[in-house]
Order: C-alpha cells, then sequence, then structure tokens
C-alpha cells in the first residue's frame, strides 16, 4: 500500500447524519395506507363490545337472547360462555416474588372491575348491525364499593377491588442503595444532613391518545390463524396470543400493518385481541373489531398516575446527601403486561443525573376499579425525572440558591464518566454543562430573567418564570440479564436480517416494529452505508411475523440503539460473506480486499474491482463459488447490548402566567438532547417535538379524571385535552452529540427524551414566576383554575375541579383532595 | 335506504345509502376511498376532514345523505396525476408526519386554510388548524409544511432550498 494509493481514495457521501426525507410518506400522504380498520375480507362478520357502565358490581343477570334474535347477529358471547378458553390477559412483568396478579379476564364473567370492561360481544354482518344489537342485551349489575383512591386504598379495612386477595397491594418492591451496595446507608444519611425537604407530587393519569384507534381483524385458515393489529408488538403479541388461547404459536401469524401511533399505549395484550381471536376461531369466519375513540379512552390502558412522597437531604453548601422515595402506582383493577414494571423501571432514575451518596426507593403497587396503567412514552422515567427536578428546585429554595448553581453543585462532570449512581446505573457519556450553556442561549437566558425582574418590581399581572430540567434517561430497553434481574419475563435483543436480491437490491427484514419513527428511511440510510449501495436501493420489511420471524418489537426509545446495531451486525455479516465470493471472482486473497463504496478492489490492482450488488447476483447464479461455503450472502444478526444508553439533555422553559386569570401561556422553550450519533436529523428533531407536546401536555392539559363513582370523566376528546397546534409553542430545540459507547452506531434513543423533561420544566417555570407570591406547587394539569386556586387560595390548585360539581374528579376523601401536611404545605381544596 | 348521487374524487357515484349513514362511512365502506379515516367520535380531531364543494368539512359530522348532488375531495384526489398537490409535498419536505393517522385530514385542512389565507403567519396557521389534532409532530414541522406550501401556492419562492425527491405513486 502506497501513500498515493490511499491518497486518491475518496470517501463516499455518507448517508447516515443526511436530513433524508423518508420513504414512508409516500403512502401516507396520499391515503394510500393499509391501515387495520382498511383491511376488508371475504365474508368477514364485525365485532362490538358491550362495556360495564359501572365501576365495581356483581352481575346478577345477563340475557342475550333478544341480541341473537337482531337482524344480521351471527353470534353474542359473553365471559360465561369463553370462561373456559380465554384465559387471563398476561402480566410479563411479576416485580416481586410474591406480588399478587388476580387475574385478567378478556370479558368479565361474574364481575366488573371498571367502567369499559367488556361484558359481552356481538358478532354480526355489519358494524352497525353489531353496534345496534348491543342495546338488546339484558345485563343487571349489583354494586359493591368502588375503590378509585390509592392512599385510601393501601390503609387497614379498605374495601377491596378483588374479593379474593388480602389488600389491594399487588406488591411492595424496594431498591435501597445501602442494602445494594451501590450507596451509603439512607437513613444515617437523613439523619446527618442540615436541610431535609419533603414533597408529596401527583403524577396524575394519562391517556395515550394515538390517533388510530386500536383495530383486529382475525382470518382463519384451516387450523391457522392470521391476526393483523394495530400493535407496537407483532412478536411478543403472537406469542402471548399462542400461550394464552392454545393456539400454537406456529399456526398463528401476526401482523402489524401501517400503525397510527402507539406512545406505549399499543405495547399491549389487548382483551379485544384475544376476544377477536376467540371469536374468530369459534365462527370460522374473518372478524373486524375497530373501537370507537370513547371506547379507547375509557377500556385501552392509561398511563402515570403515581403519588410521590419525595425527600431529598443536603447540606447548607448545597451538596446533595440522600434522595428517599416512596410510591404509591395505580394499577388500575388488573395487571396488564408491564403494568408493575412501569414504576420498577422509573425507580432507577429518581437520582437523575446528581451525585447522591444515599438513595432508597419504596414502591407499592396499588389496585384500584380504574382502568389498567400500563406504558405511557418513557414509562416510568418521566415520573422520576419530574420528581428529581421538581425537587431540586424546592432544595433550591430551602437553601436560597440559584436553582440551575444547585444542579451544577451535584451533576455528574463531563471527566466523571463513566459514572455509576447510586442506583446501580452506569451512565455512559454526556457532557452537561455544555448542553446547559447551548440550551441557556438558545432561550435568550439572561434578557427573560432581567424581564422577570422587571416584571416582579412593577407588580406586572403577568408574571414571568423559568424553570430548568436537567435530566438524562435509560434507552436502548434493555439487556437481557438485567431484565432478568429485573423478573421481566422476555429478553431485550433485537434481530435484523439483510437478504441480498440477484438484481443487487437489498432487503432488510427487522424486528422492529415502527408505528410512525420513519424507521424505513433511518435503516435505510444505515444499510446504505455499510454496503456502499444507494438508498433507494434498500426496501425494510418490518411488523409481519410470517416475513419477520425474530424481534422484540419497538419501546423503550430501543428500536435504532439496540434494532439498527442489529442491522449494522448484519451487514456486517453480508460484507463478510461477500467478501469470500468477491476474492473468488477477483483470483484474489480475502486479505487483499478492501471495500468501500460498495466495491471490493484488490490492493495495489487499479481496475480489479467488483460490486457486491454484482457479488449478489453472482451468488444468485452460483456457478462458480469457493469451496466449502454456502451460496449466499444473507446474513442474519441478533444483538444483545451490555449497558442501557443514557441520552442527557437540558430543558429550559419560560412560562407567562397571568394571576389574574391563571392562565399560563409558554412564552419560551429551549431543549437540548444529547441522542449520541444521528443518523436523520430531520427525524430527531421530529420526534424531540413530539415528546416535548405530549410531556407539556401532563404539565398543561391532560388529566383522566374518574368521578366518585368510578365513571371516567374525559371519555371523550372534548373532555380529554390532546393539545392542538394552538396550545403548544414553537420549541427552540438543539444537539450535543456524544457518541454512545456501547453500540457501533454511537446512538442513544430519542423517542422519550422531550416528554421525559419537558413535564418538570414547564411545572417550574409556572412555579418560579409565582413563587414570591406564596405559591410552592401547584397540580398537574395546570389549568387556570388551579392556578389560580393556587396563587389565591393557597395550596396546590387541588382537583381539577370543584368538589360535588360533575367534573370533579377525586373520590370524596380528605386524603385525594389535596392532602396538607406540614412539610410540604399543599393546601387544595376540601 | 336513500339513493345520492355524488362526485368524489371526479368520479361519479349513485348508492342507496341509510339515511344515519356518515359521509366518512360512505366513503370508507361503500367506496373504498380507505385514506380518509376516523380518529374519535366527537369531532375534535379532524381526521376525517375532506372537501365537500370546495369547504373542509369534518366528514364523520356531514350525512352522506347532505352530499347527495355535491363534490367530494378526499386526500386520494388532491394529486395532480403523478404530481403532488402543493401541500403534499410541503408535509414531505417539511416532515410534517410521523404515524400519518392525521394527516390526510390534515392536508384537506391545510389546504382549504390556504385558500382562505394565502398568506398565513405562524399563529394563523396553528389557529387555523386547531381543529385537527396530531399527537406525534408538535405541530411545528406541520406549520413549517403550511407556509412553505402556501408560498408555492400564491408562486413565491419561501427562500427555503428545496429538498423534495420524487415521491413514488404506487
Amino acid at each position: 500500500m502506497t501513500v498515493t494509493e490511499d491518497a486518491a481514495t475518496v470517501a463516499p457521501a455518507k448517508e447516515v447524519g443526511q436530513a433524508r426525507r423518508r420513504k414512508e410518506d409516500a403512502r401516507l400522504i396520499t391515503g394510500r395506507t393499509t391501515w387495520t380498520d382498511n383491511m376488508v375480507l371475504p365474508g368477514m362478520l364485525h365485532m362490538s363490545v358491550l362495556r360495564s357502565p359501572v365501576a365495581h358490581a356483581r352481575i346478577t343477570h345477563l340475557d342475550v337472547g333478544a341480541a341473537q334474535e337482531r337482524p344480521n347477529v351471527v353470534a353474542v358471547l359473553t365471559g360465561r360462555d369463553l370462561a373456559e378458553e380465554q384465559g387471563s390477559i398476561p402480566c410479563a412483568w411479576p416485580v416481586t416474588p410474591d406480588m399478587v396478579n388476580p387475574g385478567h379476564p378478556s370479558v368479565a364473567v361474574d364481575q366488573v372491575n371498571h367502567v369499559g370492561e367488556a361484558v359481552a360481544l356481538v358478532i354480526a354482518r355489519s358494524r352497525t348491525a353489531a353496534a345496534d344489537a348491543l342495546e338488546a342485551i339484558d345485563i343487571d349489575y349489583e354494586s359493591l364499593p368502588v375503590v378509585l383512591d390509592m392512599e385510601e386504598a393501601v390503609t387497614g379495612g379498605a374495601d377491596l377491588v378483588h374479593g379474593h386477595t388480602e389488600s389491594n397491594t399487588s406488591f411492595h418492591w424496594v431498591f435501597d442503595a445501602g442494602e445494594a451496595g451501590t450507596g451509603a446507608d439512607t437513613e444515617q444519611a437523613f439523619a446527618e444532613a442540615d436541610v431535609v425537604v419533603s414533597r408529596r407530587f401527583v403524577q396524575q393519569r394519562l391517556i395515550p391518545a394515538f390517533m388510530e384507534p386500536r383495530s383486529v381483524v382475525v382470518q382463519p385458515s384451516g387450523d391457522n390463524f392470521t391476526l393483523w393489529s394495530s400493535t407496537q408488538i407483532p412478536h411478543i403479541l403472537r406469542v402471548m396470543l399462542a400461550m394464552v388461547t392454545g393456539i400454537p404459536e406456529h399456526k398463528l401469524r401476526v401482523i402489524a400493518p401501517d400503525v397510527g401511533g402507539g406512545f406505549g399505549g399499543k405495547l399491549q395484550v389487548n382483551p379485544e385481541e384475544v376476544l377477536c381471536l376467540l371469536a374468530a376461531r369459534r365462527l370460522g369466519k374473518p372478524v373486524k373489531w375497530t373501537e370507537t375513540r370513547s371506547e379507547s379512552l375509557m377500556s385501552a390502558h392509561h398511563g402515570r398516575d403515581q403519588i410521590q412522597y419525595i425527600d431529598i437531604a443536603a447540606d447548607r453548601e448545597g451538596n446533595v446527601k440522600g434522595l428517599r422515595c416512596r410510591i404509591l402506582a395505580d394499577m388500575g383493577a388488573y395487571l396488564r403486561l408491564v403494568t408493575p414494571g412501569v414504576p420498577v423501571l422509573g425507580a432507577f432514575m429518581f437520582v437523575g443525573i446528581y451525585k447522591f451518596p444515599a438513595y432508597r426507593f419504596e414502591c407499592d403497587g396499588v389496585f384500584t376499579n380504574k382502568v389498567p396503567t400500563d406504558a405511557y412514552r418513557g414509562a416510568g422515567r418521566p415520573e422520576a425525572t419530574f420528581a428529581i427536578e421538581r425537587i431540586m428546585d424546592e432544595l433550591a429554595v430551602e437553601l436560597g440558591m440559584d436553582p440551575l448553581e444547585l444542579r451544577r453543585k451535584n451533576w455528574i462532570d463531563a471527566a466523571e464518566f463513566p459514572f455509576t449512581t447510586a442506583a446501580g446505573l452506569e451512565y455512559d457519556s454526556g457532557d452537561y454543562e455544555a448542553a446547559t450553556q447551548q440550551a441557556l442561549q438558545l432561550l435568550g437566558y439572561d434578557e427573560l430573567r432581567a424581564e422577570q425582574q422587571r416584571r416582579r418590581e412593577s407588580g406586572d399581572p403577568v408574571q414571568l418564570g423559568i424553570g430548568f430540567s436537567t435530566f438524562t434517561e435509560m434507552c436502548g430497553l434493555a439487556p437481557s440479564r438485567v431484565l432478568g434481574s429485573l423478573s421481566y419475563g422476555a429478553g431485550g435483543w433485537e434481530s435484523a436480517s439483510i437478504r441480498m436480491l440477484p438484481t443487487g437490491k437489498v432487503e432488510v427484514v427487522a424486528g422492529t416494529t415502527p408505528h410512525g419513527q420513519g424507521h424505513e428511511t433511518a435503516w435505510s440510510q444505515i444499510v446504505a452505508d455499510q454496503l456502499g449501495v444507494p438508498f433507494e436501493d434498500v426496501e425494510v420489511l418490518h411488523g409481519d411475523t410470517a416475513v419477520s420471524s425474530r424481534g422484540m418489537d419497538t419501546y423503550g426509545s430501543r428500536s435504532l440503539v439496540v434494532g439498527g446495531t442489529a442491522v449494522v451486525k448484519a451487514a456486517e455479516k453480508v460484507v463478510a460473506k461477500a467478501r469470500t465470493i468477491a476474492a473468488h471472482m477477483l483470483e484474489a486473497s480475502e486479505d487483499d480486499l478492501e471495500f468501500t463504496g460498495g466495491k471490493f478492489s484488490v490492493r495495489g490492482t487499479p481496475g480489479a474491482s467488483v460490486g457486491i450488488q454484482e457479488v449478489a447476483l453472482a451468488v444468485f447464479a452460483s456457478h462458480d463459488y469457493p469451496e466449502g461455503i454456502e451460496p449466499t450472502i444473507d446474513a442474519e444478526a441478533t444483538f444483545d447490548p451490555e449497558n442501557f444508553s443514557f441520552p442527557p439533555g437540558t430543558h429550559i422553559c419560560a412560562m407567562e402566567v397571568d394571576t389574574e386569570t391563571g392562565f399560563v401561556k409558554i412564552r419560551k422553550y429551549a431543549s437540548v438532547d444529547d441522542v449520541g450519533t444521528i443518523v436523520n436529523p430531520l427525524i430527531v428533531e421530529g420526534q424531540v417535538h413530539g415528546g416535548l407536546a405530549q410531556g407539556i401536555a401532563q404539565a398543561l392539559y391532560e388529566e383522566a379524571i374518574y368521578d366518585a363513582d368510578g365513571n371516567l370523566t374525559t371519555g371523550t376528546f372534548v373532555d380529554y385535552l390532546v393539545p392542538s397546534a394552538a396550545d403548544l409553542p414553537h420549541f427552540d430545540t438543539g444537539n450535543t452529540v456524544h457518541a454512545a459507547p456501547g453500540n457501533p452506531l454511537g446512538a442513544k434513543g430519542v423517542g422519550e427524551a422531550g416528554c421525559i423533561a419537558s413535564t418538570p420544566a414547564v411545572v417550574n417555570a409556572a412555579l418560579d414566576a409565582v413563587r414570591h407570591l406564596g405559591v410552592t406547587d401547584i397540580r398537574m394539569p395546570l389549568t387556570p383554575e388551579r392556578v389560580w386556586r393556587a396563587i389565591h387560595q393557597g395550596g396546590d390548585g387541588g382537583d381539577r375541579a370543584t368538589a360535588g360539581s360533575n367534573a370533579y374528579g377525586g373520590a370524596q376523601t380528605e386524603t385525594t383532595a389535596g392532602v396538607s401536611t406540614p412539610a410540604s404545605a399543599l393546601g387544595g381544596d376540601k | 335506504m336513500t339513493q345520492i348521487t355524488v362526485r368524489v374524487d371526479g368520479q361519479s357515484y349513485s348508492d342507496d345509502v341509510e339515511p344515519r349513514t356518515l359521509l366518512v362511512h360512505y366513503l370508507r365502506e361503500q367506496l373504498g376511498k380507505v385514506g380518509t379515516v376516523v380518529g374519535c367520535d366527537t369531532s375534535n380531531c379532524g381526521a376525517c376532514t375532506v372537501h365537500l364543494d370546495g369547504e373542509a368539512v369534518k366528514s364523520c359530522t356531514v350525512l352522506a345523505v347532505q352530499a347527495d348532488g355535491g363534490t367530494v375531495t378526499t386526500i386520494e384526489g388532491i394529486a395532480d396525476g403523478g404530481t403532488l398537490h402543493p401541500m403534499q409535498k410541503a408535509f414531505h419536505d417539511m416532515h410534517g408526519l410521523q404515524c400519518g393517522f392525521c394527516t390526510p385530514g390534515m392536508i384537506m385542512a391545510s389546504i382549504d386554510l390556504v385558500g382562505d389565507n394565502p398568506d398565513p403567519s405562524e399563529d394563523e396557521v396553528r389557529e387555523g388548524i386547531e381543529g385537527n389534532l396530531c399527537r406525534c409532530t408538535g405541530y411545528q414541522n406541520i406549520v413549517r409544511a403550511v407556509q412553505q406550501a402556501a408560498a408555492e401556492m400564491r408562486g413565491a419562492s419561501t427562500g427555503a432550498p428545496s429538498t423534495t425527491e420524487a415521491v413514488a405513486q404506487s
């Protein structure tokens, strides 16, 4: 090799890093999509579900005779009809050995435990005939006491959600850094601390509210079944449905066609998926079920819903000494796929980016008569990030310190990575100071602080506040061994294969399953670089268990980090296999070949080269290939990460609060995220925007509210406030880039960052605006009513509506209606 | 059953419909125009937005019989042969969609908005599409897309570099 030859090698333009417009868009912007509900099959029947209008009751009478006689009705099925075959909706995450799982029938048999629970099914020749016949079903209920308030539910003598259990507590899960050997003794740290600040935070119940309602179509064919579903998890769903129904796994094919958003809400084995399958099996006909939005809001799983008791210890100089968290996590009426795992996943992130010497976390999973909770964008990590970023502000106030100075004093310095936290996680990389400096500039921090001062001094009715969230999250779910140590029922690896077609085109078969994330584009970019083929020559196949047989699907900001790495490793195998063939074709030694820009060329022999796409054709013909190898260059790879990835960032919100009306308005929002190497900046920015919207929505707009009888009063989009364009600000976003050391792409994951970071920044900003008026907390969402009450009546603004009104959300108990303790100084309406 | 005659995306149809049939269900279930989707049941989300006689309507709020004698344009009818409508192109260019479920309605509402206001400010776009919900994008790129399309539709240059690639019509 000579210097001259090296200089002559022109590196081809990299696809990774380009703002490629998405391949997916072509069908989505023209209406040529394959949503599950678009599916029409010959002889297809339609399923409609009768749902419980009461939260807790025994079914005392159920007569479907009249419904069965309705025109075009083919069958009416009840829980009794299906009791022997429906099994239980699976829970894959028994977080403790003694966790109580009461079992979760897909359709209620004797008792209903939340409003919206399925009690009967009509299968008819048309959607409308099925819906019409529901009203002919005669059903009576005998009411049972309704359990809604977590704090009340865990007290002795409380009414029980499940009469056959001893209490409403499903599990008690503890992480203690002292016991785990990752930190000092927490009790001692608190005993010796100069300052202890304690707060009670409420993570309200949220609804994922994906735009495409859930939909299922099942086609029986002999003893085989094909199930299309609007799901994030076709692979997991196949395994679980086989286990639940007894249909052999190899007789069941699951397809996720175009899926219209998920956000964790479609990371589920839904009762309706089971019921559709059972109905199709029983009737031998294709059956479709598509939910209405009202059904979705009342029966698809919800998210968040924690009460957090947080204590932080520090010395007078602002060095944090310990963190203690006690969490009540609302499971709802049943345990679904990862219901108990959500708060446990969060347990490792409460320490945030700070160097706590001591840490203890305890969590009770609590049953209530509400729809089950489960994953929603961030799943455990937004709850944790909110708690730590809120309590850091409270500590700063207590110490009389600038909130950013307090953070800076305690966060992990760039030179300290890798850093093992008190929660036992090894953070990989980052530079919190650099991200913060960039975010301050994006915001125009100094000018806004000056304006805040002016408004304070002039007593402006519209006050200005600035709130921080300096955070990291754990992404790339997940190292299989870690999942095993946490008793999760599956691994966290991902699989990909690459098929080299005779014409040189490339099929990438991915185990990940996108529903808006742009994998078809990003994976094409990765493969184009790896194989040196044109971006346009790559097709990405996914979401069909018959095409992509191995996969762990898409959630937890894992797809690029874990699945993208599997794609890289498959591509490396393709190149390695092609190298052998190319060497044979070029009559050269493999060691003398270099591979660049899609071509194998012989070092020192100009003109002697063959493209990998030509190799694909040669191996298709297979007329002449080396002895002892198989005639294919296709390859498959499975990647199991050794660690999570940890994308950090700094989010800053400037908020205007009208003290006369309680109306809040985001003046400016700046975020700087470090998601590692960026494969496609367009997609990354879009993911951040969407995450910000959902995180801000938690802070300002969204809340799933049950009235005192357990009715969901936010059961339509009239009442559940998914924000519109007019409700959200412009976002100023930026990035720092520290490549993740744990995977060859250097990617950290981006799907959840905006959602995890933004909520506390927004609330901290609102509080910063009105803290001088004596306000120390405002419950989310920060409705004008709550903000006004917090300013003018004290307390945290209390429940969203006045007790006794139709929209009142809390149970009629002292505890839910805003607990007041001397430590937390919370008020709320009584 | 009531007989209606309606022109949809340039094609004339004559059908018997139940009087209660919503326009969106007629489009999807009888005509197979599944590009238009249903996202809610309270006319909040706008996913089902189409044009009826040139005006954007939420087709879940219009009875099929109300469209009798009318002209309907859906997302499937706005491209001119193989050439995308400027609004479709702008959504692609500006990454104004992710899962794409709200996109047909969002594009139809945006075309109507730009028809009324050829040069909308950011705030005017945000107010103008507030009847259409998107859960993925946070709207920022949708706003950019609408403004870019507006510029193209009124024949002005945005000054922004065009990065459009041919979008396959398959």
